[in-house]
């Protein structure tokens, strides 16, 4: 007998009886549909929990710190020359494993931003390349970025985070609209700066999903005397995206010359020191080996002082993994249970409906089907209740996932991948395979002539 | 050379450590052709004799040919695999699946030989021409009389060609004039040169072949041959009384 014909076999056997097949199927429905699901709830954890992470440059960023020098080198104190804009040139030239190189450099002091009487309370005032879009994963959305130009001529142009925008200009809530505030001027410690750029606004799923149900939603009245609410309400890593919308970037020139005035004289140079250096590896696989590229190459601009220190994000990363492999096993432990118990179903049917067919086996048997007929034919039911069930299941598994985003609109946005639909299709057929075996091998050694002969 | 050959056949059960012979050192030749009757009365071992030479079972011992070929030691596959091309069964209830329709019941030998869709189809027809059913193709069996279901399993055992067809008890479920028919039908295909053996306790439906072979306590106990002009030897006094006994019985022309 040829699949074909037992698939059809299998095909008739659970139209005759419909509803004991649909009743045995849902058991397969809710395992796929729950498999799937959990999977695209801990996928859309996942993204969310990546989501900071990438905001702040990826795995891939390294940060290069200057420290202390260590006090075996202590006598050579007056030799180090600390993180300089060689290192940077440096770490282009000799470190192949190492794609990106941005420097960072800070003012002496905080840089305080005013706009009239409007002030900034915090802001990441940076000196750097334009590469740093490239590094910290930065969209500038009107106007534009620095140039060579702009950093030659020390001019100072400033590209800014729309957090910097909301207090100095008034955020979209607040006035109604964008405000954007391309060829303004605002004040960094007293020295007008022209806005040439501004980044687009940088915000989690959460909160991006929290502002647009807002947008809908009657504001809700304030009761009692006003106040500041306080940090609630953050999210997890939602620091990170408020940090980085206060970000302004000036070129580094402008930063060393307008605020790195530090000692006194009218001749003291400007500090060339950097604040950092950022760093991007080509390869996250080859993290370790980049990272000793680079010491070597900085143990030789630094006439072997080790005055820095590296800071990557594995330990974030590694955490991520680590709750998003916990969850995922505990989400498909409890779908695999409840699929193994839709498997239980299907051999239970399957056992009751061989005893109610014996005859049929016998009759089929003297007229020349094999044990091995009978069993395709048998085990062929339940993989097809099994497949059919998987399928519907497929499809009900968007339904839930579609309902569960309705019970909590703000989070993450649960992803269906074909990774998970794959794995939980497979798992349905072996599920049917599995649960077919037991019967299968049961009508098959039935004798023919007891078998004709059971009423 | 004979279709079937039988040598000694004996089959034993045990039920409980108690030895049941249900067929004795029974031998037996059913040519090409040939009209049989197998009779006797339940519990005589017709049953047991008709499902070894059907090859639904195997003997205890004793050897059994089937067109040439022995059928010692054989696997069940290979003994399904004989069912399904040299052996045709009529049950007495038919033994229709009901949740087929009448076509694909007829078919259903010929999914087990391997036949392509559209050889089956024509085959079938064919089948159901032959018993005058064409026209109930697409019934299920429920919707049929019952001489109308048996002529259904005959196209069904015819379909795949056979080189035997047995029928166990055919007009048993029946009243007498469908029976009448089917017998008419069984005596139509021999006449055209079908192998057909005839299982049953009734002498008045054996009285239609010309070859019977009566079983008593796992024995042949009687054998008319027309081809030994009724003097058939069982070498068994009490197969001799029988047959002294059954001269007033209505036989055939060959008696």
């Amino acid at each position: 007998m040829n699949p074909w014909s037992a698939i059809s076999i299998g095909l008739k056997e659970i139209w005759a009886n419909k509803f004991r097949s649909l009743l045995t199927m849902l058991g397969i429905i809710l395992g796929v549909s729950s498999l799937v699901a959990m999977s695209a709830l801990v996928k859309g954890m996942e993204h969310g929990m990546k989501e900071a992470l990438v905001a702040i440059g990826g795995v891939e960023k390294i940060r290069i710190d200057p420290e202390d020098i260590p006090a075996e080198q202590r006598h050579l104190e007056d030799q180090a020359v600390g993180c300089t804009i060689r290192d940077v040139y440096a770490l282009q030239r000799s470190a192949p494993l190492i794609k990106l190189v941005t420097p960072e450099m800070r003012g002496m002091g905080y840089l305080h931003l005013t706009r009239g009487d409007r002030e900034v309370d915090w802001a990441s005032v940076v000196g750097t390349w334009p590469s740093a879009l490239e590094m910290n994963e930065h969209v500038v959305e009107h106007g534009r970025m620095f140039n060579e130009l702009d950093e030659e001529n020390a001019w100072n142009v400033c590209v800014i985070g729309t957090g910097i925008r909301d207090q100095l200009f008034g955020s979209p809530e607040e006035a109604g609209r964008e405000i954007i505030p391309i060829g303004e001027s605002i004040n960094i410690k007293g020295q007008p700066f022209r806005i040439i750029g501004m980044f687009q606004r940088y915000e989690s799923e959460q909160e991006q999903k929290e502002r647009e149900l807002a947008k809908h939603q009657p504001k809700q009245q304030e009761t009692g005397p006003a106040r500041r609410r306080g940090w609630g309400n953050r999210g997890r890593g939602g620091y990170v995206f408020s940090a980085k919308n206060k970000t302004l970037y000036m070129p580094l020139s402008t930063m060393w010359a307008k605020f790195r005035q530090g000692g006194s004289g009218t001749n003291a140079v400007p500090d060339p020191r950097l604040s950092a250096l950022l760093v991007k590896v080509a390869d996250v696989e080859l993290m370790e080996p980049a990272l000793q590229q680079a010491r070597n190459v900085l143990m030789h601009t630094h006439k072997g002082i080790e005055d820095f220190e590296f800071e990557t994000q594995e330990s974030w990363a590694e955490e991520i993994t680590l709750r998003i492999r916990n969850a995922r096993l505990s989400g498909g432990m409890i779908a695999a249970i409840s699929l193994l118990v839709g498997g239980i179903g299907i051999m239970n049917i399957m056992l009751a409906s061989i005893t109610e067919r014996i005859r049929e086996i016998g009759i089929r048997k003297s007229i020349g089907a094999t044990g091995a007929d009978v069993f395709v034919q048998i085990l062929m039911e339940s993989v097809v209740i099994a497949l059919l069930g998987g399928l519907a299941g497929l499809l009900a598994s968007f339904g839930l996932v579609r309902f569960l985003g309705l019970l909590s609109p703000t989070e993450n946005t649960p992803v269906i991948t074909v990774t998970a639909m794959t794995l939980a299709f497979t798992f349905s057929a072996a599920v049917g395979v599995l649960a077919g075996l037991v019967p299968a091998f049961k009508a098959a050694r039935l004798h023919p002539i007891q078998a004709l002969r059971y009423e | 050379m004979a279709l079937i050959e039988l040598r000694n056949v004996s089959k034993i059960y045990r039920l409980g450590g108690e030895e049941i012979r249900a067929l004795d050192g029974v031998s037996l030749d059913i040519e090409s052709g040939e009209f049989i009757s197998i009779i006797g009365p339940s519990g005589s071992g017709k049953s047991t004799l008709m499902h070894i030479l059907g090859c639904l079972d195997s003997p205890t011992s004793g050897a059994i040919k089937l067109d040439g070929v022995s059928i010692h030691d054989v696997s069940a596959r290979e003994l399904a695999a004989i069912r399904n091309k040299k052996i045709g069964f009529v049950f007495q209830f038919f033994n229709l699946l009901p949740k087929l329709n009448v076509l694909q019941n007829v078919e259903l030998p010929m999914v087990y030989s391997g036949s392509f869709a559209r050889d089956r189809r024509e085959r079938a027809m064919q089948a159901l021409k032959l018993v005058e059913l064409e026209n109930r193709a697409k019934h299920r069996p429920m919707q049929l009389s019952g001489g109308q279901q048996q002529r259904a399993a005959i196209a069904r055992a015819l379909v795949n060609n056979p080189k035997i067809i047995f029928a166990d008890e055919p007009t048993g479920n029946l009243d007498s004039h469908t029976g009448e028919i089917i017998l008419e039908l069984f005596r139509k295909l021999s006449q055209e040169g079908r192998t057909i053996a005839l299982v049953t306790h009734d002498p008045e439906i054996a009285a239609v072949t010309p070859r019977r072979i009566e079983i008593r306590d796992g024995k042949i106990s009687k054998h008319l041959d027309p081809k030994l002009a009724g003097l058939d030897r069982v070498d068994s006094e009490h197969a001799a009384r029988n047959m002294e006994q059954s001269a007033g019985t209505p036989t055939s022309a060959a008696n």
